[in-house]
């Protein structure tokens, strides 16, 4: 029992929590991809961006001496999300914007997506430095530890309070984002704009109004992503541009301009990741009296420093085998 | 055209000189060999992006693969490495290896035994991981018999020449490998599929450290020229000896860059280049044409590759260290994209003078910011409101910043960049 613990808390609430980042940060590019049509590279720094937009307005409630019983990360992420909202409408129109105007290139685009994800990484080294900073200098960072009513369970079941708020906040936004794209009228433009942008435009819906919502959303999921995942590891300048090819890679799993697809990928590469690096050894002891080999001490898939590489390999090799990805995506 | 390519370069030039007076020479030589190796790669990816259209964001992975085959063949033998049991342990790896390899290569043909469709999948998934279970099992040991008994695995001790040209053979060779797989994908997707194999890349450099020390970082590294230690022991002052040797270093260097871009623009302007444009501009009209275009675009591939490990090799033997983990995606990828969109891709000269002016660019920034940052604390510490602090860390960061605004700058308005391909009405 205590080595499935063990299992439990390693694998399956570790993948459930990378899978959760992943899945939020790819609905984002997701989304971007299926209204705009290229990869928008800087996604992953807006997500940084986002974190240290709450990091600010945390320390400003911190500063007023208010204390609540929830993180404060967690209470002025709303306003944060609007403010990052704000912002990546801004990004649009400053860098992107005039770029469709002339009818660029998906690939110039992307450059311009580097260009800008430079710019967000220098000004945020800029202004905060690159050291790393925490949400929890000030206040604990609760850690629940559930004992299981069996006999001879000593191992808790494991978890931290930002964990919780990740994975509900991503229930939360995937639900939301649900009923806005199948039940609202503008949710459905989008949807048709992402099929045939081209239709869409003849059949009356707000071509730009729908760019914007896009840019709108993406921006405030992609702050709440930064903020979860800076919540539940640190604060540093390289947060999210570190996983922002993983993110690709779940978005493309699940098929780029999929929603659904891409919270689908993000789980696979989540969960892929942490089984990877799991020490399988730990599951086969209980055994090891019928087993007609010694269990090595360790027994991974791969080592641990090569965890993140496993979601590049994976993305490597569902780029080769079906470029559409699991659920059929906007490639053409 | 010809007074703008004057112009350009004389104002290059200039700028060199004003900042040879400014920084001093010593900064300046070596400013400008690392600007040349970076032009070099520059002119290499314009061959893949320039010339062929080939979206390829893996720049990083192929100067890691030149800097590492530069020290393993230059680097002095170690002997406490042939001398104990790896190399027999690594023959075994290979073995293994190369039953991994047939297990593979035969779960592809497994469709000649009557195995079809989902079967035939699901026997190349057990190959693989059957081949990868098999090379683990002799790789792992060998790995860690080498770590504690010698180290490393060691250089081979070889003149430097000749591993600057194994690094252009073997980042070809991953060219090859890379391409061969990934050059079906449309633009974005390819684009994504290079970084990925890059970073896969990277993550094994860095990790393997019985062939690369890893983190340990490999250091000093010999140089092709004499190094400044050989003046000083002529007796030469100090600062003299710094010049005497990057100045020799440079002269290689800039020979290097002159034969490269006088073949590559012979290339371009031949036959072959106009084939590739014609590629490039339209491949489906190119391959109604009779041209193979997968074949064309996989030689372009590799040639752009080429460059790009002979460049990392001059970077690396420059420094004299190797250390894996100072390759970051904005240093070495990057750069070279915005290197290549400020000069004009698909133009030779515009790959060597952005090349040249953005690196110049990227390692002023610092000063010049710093420079900016301490004019500013001064005034704001003489209204009272007190210092900027860290500006030394701060002022290393503004030049990523600069270096993306000048791209976005450059996208929006100058897309074809300083010095634009020339394309002729006729040929």
């Amino acid at each position: 029992m205590n080595d499935l613990i063990f299992f439990f808390n390693q694998a399956v609430i570790g993948g459930v929590v990378l899978g959760s980042i992943y899945a939020l940060g790819a609905v984002g590019v997701t989304l971007i991809f299926g209204i705009l049509r290229f990869a928008h590279f800087a996604h992953g720094d807006m997500m940084t961006m986002g974190a240290f937009i709450t990091f600010v307005l945390a320390g400003v409630l911190a500063a007023m001496g208010i204390v609540t019983p929830i993180p404060t990360g967690v209470l002025v992420v709303p306003l944060a999300m609007v403010l990052a909202a704000g912002l990546a409408l801004g990004i649009d129109k400053g860098f992107y914007a005039p770029l469709r105007a002339r009818g660029a290139k998906p690939v110039t685009l992307l450059i311009a997506s580097i260009g800008v994800t430079m710019m967000i990484q220098g000004l945020i080294r800029l202004f905060f430095g690159v050291e790393t900073r925490s949400f929890f200098d000030t206040e604990p960072k609760q850690i629940f530890r559930l004992e299981l009513p069996f006999e001879g369970v000593t191992r808790p079941i494991t978890f931290t309070e930002p964990q919780i708020w990740l994975v509900a906040s991503t229930a939360i936004a995937v639900i939301a984002l649900h009923y806005f794209l199948t039940r609202s009228r503008l949710g459905k433009g989008m949807r048709a704009m992402a099929d045939n942008s081209d239709l869409a435009k003849v059949s009356g819906i707000n071509t730009k109004l729908v760019v914007r919502v896009t840019w709108v959303i993406a921006g405030a999921l992609a702050c709440l992503a930064g903020t979860m995942l800076a919540l539940d590891v640190t604060l540093k300048p390289d947060l999210a541009f570190n996983i922002v090819l993983p993110i690709f890679a779940a978005a493309i799993l699940g098929g780029l301009g999929h929603a659904y697809g891409a919270i689908a990928g993000g789980f696979v590469l989540g969960f892929a990741e942490t089984l990877a690096v799991f020490n399988w050894s730990v599951l086969l002891r209980p055994f090891r009296d019928v087993l007609w080999f010694d269990i090595p001490n360790s027994l991974t898939l791969v080592q641990s420093e090569y965890k993140l590489t496993v979601a590049f390999l994976i993305l490597v090799v569902v780029l080769l085998v079906r470029p559409t990805g699991i659920f059929k995506g906007a490639s053409t | 055209m010809t007074v703008r390519y004057i112009g350009l370069f004389a104002a290059l030039f200039a700028l060199i000189v004003f900042v040879g007076v400014m920084m001093g020479t010593p900064f300046t030589v070596r400013l400008m060999v690392e600007a040349f190796a970076f032009a070099l790669i520059a002119m290499g990816l314009n061959i893949q992006w320039g010339f062929g259209g080939l979206f390829n964001f893996g720049i990083l992975g192929m100067l890691m693969v030149g800097g590492f085959a530069v020290t393993f063949v230059s680097f002095p033998v170690n002997m406490a490495f042939w001398e104990s049991e790896g190399p027999a342990l690594l023959g075994l790896t290979a073995v293994a290896a190369g039953i991994g390899a047939v297990l593979i290569f035969l779960a592809h043909r497994v469709q000649r035994f009557g195995i079809r469709g989902k079967w035939r999948g699901a026997v190349i998934v057990v190959a693989w991981f059957a081949a990868y279970v098999i090379f683990r099992t002799q790789m792992d040991p060998a790995a860690n018999t080498i770590t504690s008994t010698a180290g490393w695995v060691g250089g081979l001790g070889l003149p430097v020449i000749l591993g600057w040209a194994f690094g252009g053979v073997l980042a070809g060779l991953i060219g090859f490998l890379v391409g061969k797989v990934s050059l079906g994908l449309r633009a974005d997707y390819l684009a994504i599929a290079t970084i990925g194999i890059a970073e896969i890349l990277r993550a094994v450099i860095r990790n393997m450290e019985w062939l690369t020390r890893g983190t340990l970082t490999v250091s000093p590294i010999p140089w092709p020229v004499p190094n400044p230690q050989y003046y000083q022991a002529q007796g030469a002052s100090i600062a003299d000896s710094f010049v005497y040797a990057r100045g020799g270093y440079l002269a290689l260097v800039v020979a290097i860059v002159i034969v490269a871009l006088f073949l590559i623009h012979r290339a371009y302007q031949g036959p072959w280049g106009r084939m590739m444009r014609a590629i490039r501009d339209n491949h489906i009209s190119a391959a109604s044409m009779g041209k193979d275009v997968t074949g064309r675009q996989l030689e372009i591939f590799v040639f752009g590759s080429v460059l790009m490990g002979i460049g990392g090799a001059i970077l690396v033997s420059f420094v004299g260290i190797y250390d894996p983990s100072s390759y970051q995606p904005i240093n070495h990828t990057f750069i070279i994209w915005v290197m290549l969109i400020v000069g004009g891709a698909g133009n030779n000269f515009g790959a060597l003078f952005g090349g040249l002016f953005i690196y110049i660019v990227w390692m002023l920034s610092e000063q010049l910011a710093t420079a900016l940052f301490g004019t500013l604390s001064n005034w704001s510490s003489a209204m009272g409101w007190g210092e900027i602090p860290d500006i030394e860390t701060r002022a290393v960061q503004m030049r990523i910043f600069v270096l993306g605004l000048v791209v976005t700058i450059a996208l929006r308005f100058a897309p074809k960049g300083l010095l634009p391909e020339n394309i002729k009405a006729r040929d």
